[in-house]
């Protein structure tokens, strides 16, 4: 499919560019300008991306609208674009956030050409990331856009931004790292396998990965994805930043940037390494049920309104992960599903704290107090939003977490019951800040006079809403476009589980290597056998110094 | 009319959206017309439905509408089904509703948010028709998911009252404890029967669970936890009582006529599975016992009109589990629906007399308002004949057949029997009491001259609920009395192989049956007697014995203070692990204090290091021999 001779999917990838090129020539001082170049570039690209949603045919093939070109072939390396399901839907969200952010951001006065070149140069490594069918590129992408949100938090946050900005790359970064290594190995099997040098994904998936090294390279993956998830135990970056970071930043945050953790699983870390998956899945399940109920335990206890909303994060997405380990229709499909909800339905509550937070200047709770009579139009959108965040049906929150208890409940009913006492602890958090912000009677002089909401905080609020109570009633849309992807994940996350899975930590270090090719360096660790495989000439190309495979980390 | 079956619920929904969005503008003439309108046109929409589902085959039409969740073999289409239960429900929800409705428009005619409320309760009715009508267990739960959050929106309606926001909340809370035992339940159920239909459910339930099997024991205690938070009973009851801050119509409504039935109407529409657990069915029997008594004693010594109003609601409900617990669902059935015309006619004429006295609702301050208000006063006394089981009213009929059942059915005891009766004359006691102390004896009203009888927009829904509450029980006489004079037991036929049976035990005679009426009602009647004369004529007489037993009637008043203890017990140690432990401790110092050890510790390492590189050539020569000295030393040695 193509725009004016113009692949579609690199246009959506790259056209926030066209606003970058547009603000270099816009003056420091011109902020309504600005503003208005921003807003208009990332409006065409949504409206540029629109459009896929009616294109992809849920019956065809596997990647759609695919771009493939060399990149750098010496390497094998591709500038390969498609389109699942699941990328389709994370996509459209990114594109329709980022546009809804610039349009809440509007009052932000400080550096405002520096902040929306930011902001829609992490469009393009979003959009980039969720669409990268090359892992060489992926992890380009995957790189690119963690700069502009180490600026956006360190330099418009709040005043321990700094802290926070460097905690949230430094976590970042290390992670990261990890995958690299992870990255650059499984290219060698790949290349030990087939003689052919490729950083294709696809062809990544025929690769029969030999054990041990699919259980580090797993790890590797999943560490990097865990911490962008997050799950307990790499949560802690989560609330710093964002606490810290400004509106727009908390919405991209929890609204995107998060989903990368989860989208990693699904189209990496799982269906490359499944027998691993099958080794690890009771243990990455516990990690997602602990983090249910401790992110909402620990949700209740906030004081300040973004701190409960971030925390509130932890809890949800340890949802999604649940659904996504689950590994059959319903627990995917809900993950899937509901890695849109969370986005829509914690990106609405971010926007909303901003704007009380504009108005006041503080988010704590305490502060607060008999908001629905002096804001009306804010309170009842606020409730619709927690609504949604709690899980009540004919919302959209309900269908994503009910069918992840669904999935969860036939691997592990234990699992999927005590998440299930979630809805309980929802509950309680969220309306009991509600009750605090809106109900009760008006304490603080300076809550007497503020503003409802304008018009333009409505249009912000407005289509959130719509999807809330869309994806509530009427799934089918969203779910039908997901069903064809996630069959296709379960196969190949389900192929290797014949044979003997080791069931413990202990199983898992002493596995006996299976006969293939591969066993020999399967049998240590891979950073180690990277520098010692005794395999003549060709690992050469992938072990020195000077060759190009060993750097292709852009700095 | 199957077709039109959606309208039912659509209507109301309209009403939502028209009041709620465009209300404020449109002025009060036009909200009190789509309010109550709407449910209107909903209830005549529901009697030709009903006319219809009776001839239709197997008594029971079903709509079609659109898949609602689909994934692999998990689906959940939107249908909506008339049956026999459902119809009866329709009637009550639509029809009382309709009657509440109309009386609010007087009630709530000089509140703010007037618009607001009807749009709630426009919601409200919507989701209590979804409930009533889905045929999968998950719209159901849509329904029931969605009449709490009304409930929560109009309890909360005075939101400036911190004790109203706060029973908002806590009934919200309550429920979802119950709420998720029907989640849990309902995983069972998909894991089981691969479907979420409740007709297959209770159609494949006896090949495919066991009969006092440990699962259909688990499915069936999850399901009642969530009616017990639906409901209102023990241990998830305390909430009700405080959700008497909302407006009284929706205290008549939601908390006494529809909503708190919903749990009961979830143990009807799952009969079939319920009989196959025993163990449960006792439970359910035991708690509904329990919690009737317990709901009763509380009653007797609560001085605010609505609250005594309302632990009657939670005994009454209790009354109607026992009915289910014995296997009784047709009479359980039937006792909700004596009690939506009885118990929404008191908190109607509650709230006529409290919109009278400005918002007064201690019964300490009222006294002889019969005279000044007639209607009011002969309605709601006619409403405390019925609960209280005054011979030929409807709560006669409907409570003999529960104590009926709870004495001769094979589930059922005599112990049962003595504490149901028990309860039954505790409930004449209490309810007279309240009638003495509103509207007989010495007025204690701060302005007599000032009240007067309400409107007739608030009089005439009085009328036709009191006369429900006379008539109301007439299509359940029983066949013991019924074969004396000629008449029918409608009821009993009309539920015919519906629910699931449970053997009746033995022969039990009419005689028998009689004979137990004859004590109840007696005991009864001299109970009635004895709470109006103590608390109209004689209130001295009253207060003397309340100082005798002055402890056991702090006990009571103070609700045996199960609050005090759920807070003790749960709330505080709670948010107290949460805040100490889990936030302040594990998050900050275990997990945060790892990180930022290791940065810190990196941090000294490098410090460490850059000594090293400190950019002193000798230094670095000086380390080039001593390390060339160690290699070679190593080398040669």
């Amino acid at each position: 499919m193509t725009i004016l001779g113009l692949p579609i999917l690199s246009l959506v990838v790259y056209f926030p560019l066209v606003g970058v090129l547009a603000l270099l020539f816009v003056g420091r001082e011109q902020k309504t300008a600005a503003k208005w170049i921003a807003l208009a570039a990332s409006g065409l690209t949504l409206a540029i991306s629109l459009p896929l949603f009616f294109a992809y045919q849920p019956s065809g093939d596997e990647y759609q609208m695919v771009e493939k070109a060399d990149w750098i072939p010496a390497w094998g390396a591709h500038y390969f674009l498609g389109l699942d399901g699941v990328s389709l839907l994370l996509v459209l969200m990114t594109t329709g956030l980022t546009f809804l952010a610039i349009l809440g951001a509007w009052n932000e006065s400080r550096h405002v050409r520096e902040f929306m070149i930011a902001l829609l140069l992490l469009e393009v490594g979003m959009t980039g990331v969720f669409l990268a069918l090359d892992v060489f590129l992926f992890y380009v992408f995957w790189e690119i856009m963690l700069f502009p949100m180490y600026f956006i938090i360190g330099v418009w946050g709040s005043d321990r931004r700094l802290y926070a900005a460097f905690k949230f790359v430094a976590y970042t970064m290390a992670a990261s790292v990890l995958m690299l290594v992870a990255i650059l190995y499984m290219y060698y099997l790949h290349f030990q396998a087939t003689g052919v040098y490729s950083f294709s994904l696809l062809d990544w998936y025929k690769v029969n990965v030999g054990l041990p090294a699919q259980y580090w390279l797993f790890l590797a993956f999943a560490l990097a994805f865990a911490v962008k998830v997050p799950m307990f135990p790499f949560h802690t970056w989560l609330p710093d930043a964002h606490v810290e970071a400004p509106t727009v930043g908390s919405v991209i945050l929890a609204g995107v940037l998060l989903k990368m953790g989860t989208y990693g699983f699904y189209r990496f870390a799982m269906p490359l390494f499944p027998t691993a998956v099958a080794t690890f899945m009771p243990y990455l399940m516990a990690l997602a049920v602990i983090a249910i109920i401790y992110g909402a335990l620990v949700c209740m206890v906030q004081p300040d309104m973004k701190k409960l909303v971030a925390y509130s994060s932890v809890s949800h997405m340890g949802f999604v992960m649940l659904g996504l380990f689950a590994l059959n229709d319903q627990g995917v499909q809900g993950g899937m599903l509901q890695m849109i909800n969370h986005g829509i339905s914690t990106g609405a509550l971010f926007l909303l704290v901003g704007m009380i937070y504009e108005r006041r200047h503080t988010k704590a709770i305490a502060e607060y107090g008999g908001l629905m009579g002096v804001m009306p139009v804010f309170a009842t959108l606020f409730l619709i939003v927690v609504l949604s965040s709690i899980g009540l049906p004919s919302l959209n929150g309900f269908v994503g977490e009910y069918l992840i208890l669904v999935g969860a409940y036939q691997v592990n009913p234990t699992a999927a019951i005590v998440s299930a006492s979630a809805v309980i602890l929802a509950a309680v958090y969220l309306l009991w800040m509600f009750q605090r912000v809106f109900f009760g009677k008006v304490t603080k002089a300076a809550n007497q006079a503020l503003k409802d909401l304008n018009l333009r905080e409505i249009a912000v609020l407005a289509p959130l809403i719509v999807f809330i109570v869309w994806i509530g009633v009427y799934p089918q849309p969203f779910l039908s476009r997901l069903e064809p992807s996630v069959t296709r994940f379960l196969v190949k996350t389900k192929a290797a589980h014949g044979g003997d899975i080791p069931s413990t930590p202990a199983a898992i270090l002493t596995v006996t290597p299976p006969e293939n090719r591969l066993g020999k360096q399967a049998a240590q660790n891979p950073p180690a056998t990277q520098a010692t495989t005794p395999s003549g000439p060709r690992t050469d190309t992938n072990t020195g110094g000077g060759q190009p495979p060993a750097e292709p980390e852009p700095r | 009319m199957t077709e039109t079956l959606w309208l039912i619920p659509a209507l109301p929904l309209l009403g939502f959206l028209l009041n709620g969005l465009a209300g404020r503008w449109l002025g009060k003439t036009f909200v009190s017309l789509v309010g109550p309108g709407m449910v209107g046109v909903s209830f005549i929409l529901s009697l030709m439905v009903f006319q219809e589902m009776l001839s239709a085959p197997g008594m029971s039409i079903t709509q079609h509408l659109y898949p609602w969740i689909e994934a692999g073999s998990f689906k959940v289409p939107v249908d909506f089904t008339v049956d026999r239960l459902s119809g009866l429900f329709l009637l009550i929800v639509t029809g009382v509703g309709f009657v509440i409705h109309v009386f609010a428009v007087g009630y709530m005619a000089h509140e703010e948010g007037f618009a607001r409320f009807f749009a709630y309760l426009n919601l409200f009715v919507f989701f209590m028709l979804v409930l009533v009508l889905g045929s999968s267990l998950l719209l159901l739960f849509v329904g029931w998911e969605g009449v709490g959050l009304c409930s929560y929106l109009l309890i909360g309606y005075y939101y400036t009252k911190d004790s109203a926001a706060s029973a908002a909340k806590k009934a919200f809370v309550f429920n979802r404890v119950g709420d998720f035992g029907f989640i849990a339940a309902s995983l069972i159920l998909f894991s089981v029967f691969g479907t979420l239909e409740m007709a297959t459910i209770n159609r494949m339930a006896p090949e495919t669970l066991a009969l006092g099997g440990g699962l259909a024991t688990a499915i069936t205690l999850l399901l009642f936890l969530g009616a017990t938070g639906k409901s209102a009973q023990i241990p998830l009851y305390v909430w009700l009582p405080d959700a008497m801050e909302g407006p009284t119509p929706v205290s008549a409504l939601i908390h006494a006529a529809t909503m708190v039935t919903a749990g009961l109407y979830l143990l009807a529409r799952m009969s079939h599975l319920f009989v196959l657990a025993p163990f449960t069915m006792s439970v359910v029997a035991v708690i509904g016992l329990m919690t009737a008594l317990v709901a009763a004693t509380i009653a007797v010594a609560q001085y605010d009109i609505k609250r005594v109003l309302a632990y009657s609601t939670v005994s009454q409900l209790g009354y109607m589990f026992l009915a289910m617990g014995v296997g009784a669902f047709g009479a359980g059935i039937f006792h909700v629906m004596t009690h939506a015309f009885f118990k929404a006619l008191l908190f109607l004429g509650s709230g006529s007399v409290i919109n009278a006295l400005h918002h007064e609702q201690d019964m300490r301050k009222m006294g002889s308002l019969l005279k000044k208000m007639p209607i009011t006063g002969y309605t709601f006394i006619i409403g405390a004949l019925a609960i209280s089981g005054f011979p030929l009213l409807s709560g006669f009929y409907s409570k003999d057949e529960v104590l009926w059942n709870a004495y001769s059915s094979s589930a059922g005891s005599t112990l049962y029997w003595v504490v149901g009766a028990l309860t039954a004359v505790l409930t004449a006691f209490y309810m007279f009491r309240a009638v003495g102390m509103t509207f007989f004896g010495k007025s204690n009203v701060a302005h007599p001259e000032k009240v007067k009888e309400s409107p007739l927009v608030m009089t005439i829904p009085l009328m036709v609920l009191a006369a429900l509450a006379v008539a109301g029980g007439w299509v359940g006489i029983p066949a013991s009395q019924g074969e004396l004079f000629g008449i029918p037991h409608v009821l009993e036929h009309y539920f015919d192989g519906f629910f699931a049976v449970i053997p009746v035990s033995g022969h039990h005679s009419h005689g028998t049956e009689l004979l137990l009426m004859l004590a109840v009602t007696t005991l009864g009647l001299l109970a009635m007697w004895g709470g109006y004369t103590l608390f109209s004529k004689h209130r001295e007489r009253a207060a003397a014995l309340r100082e005798k037993f002055l402890p056991l009637h702090k006990v009571l008043a103070g609700k045996y203070f199960i609050d005090e203890l759920y807070d003790r017990v749960v709330t505080r140690p709670v948010h107290w692990v949460s805040e100490r432990v889990l936030w302040k401790i594990v998050d900050v110092k275990i997990i945060d204090g790892t990180v930022n050890g290791t940065a810190l510790a990196t941090r000294q390492l490098g410090g460490l290091l850059r000594k090293t590189q400190n950019g002193i050539i000798e230094n670095y020569a000086v380390g080039m021999v001593l390390g060339c000295v160690a290699i070679l030393a190593y080398l040669v040695f």
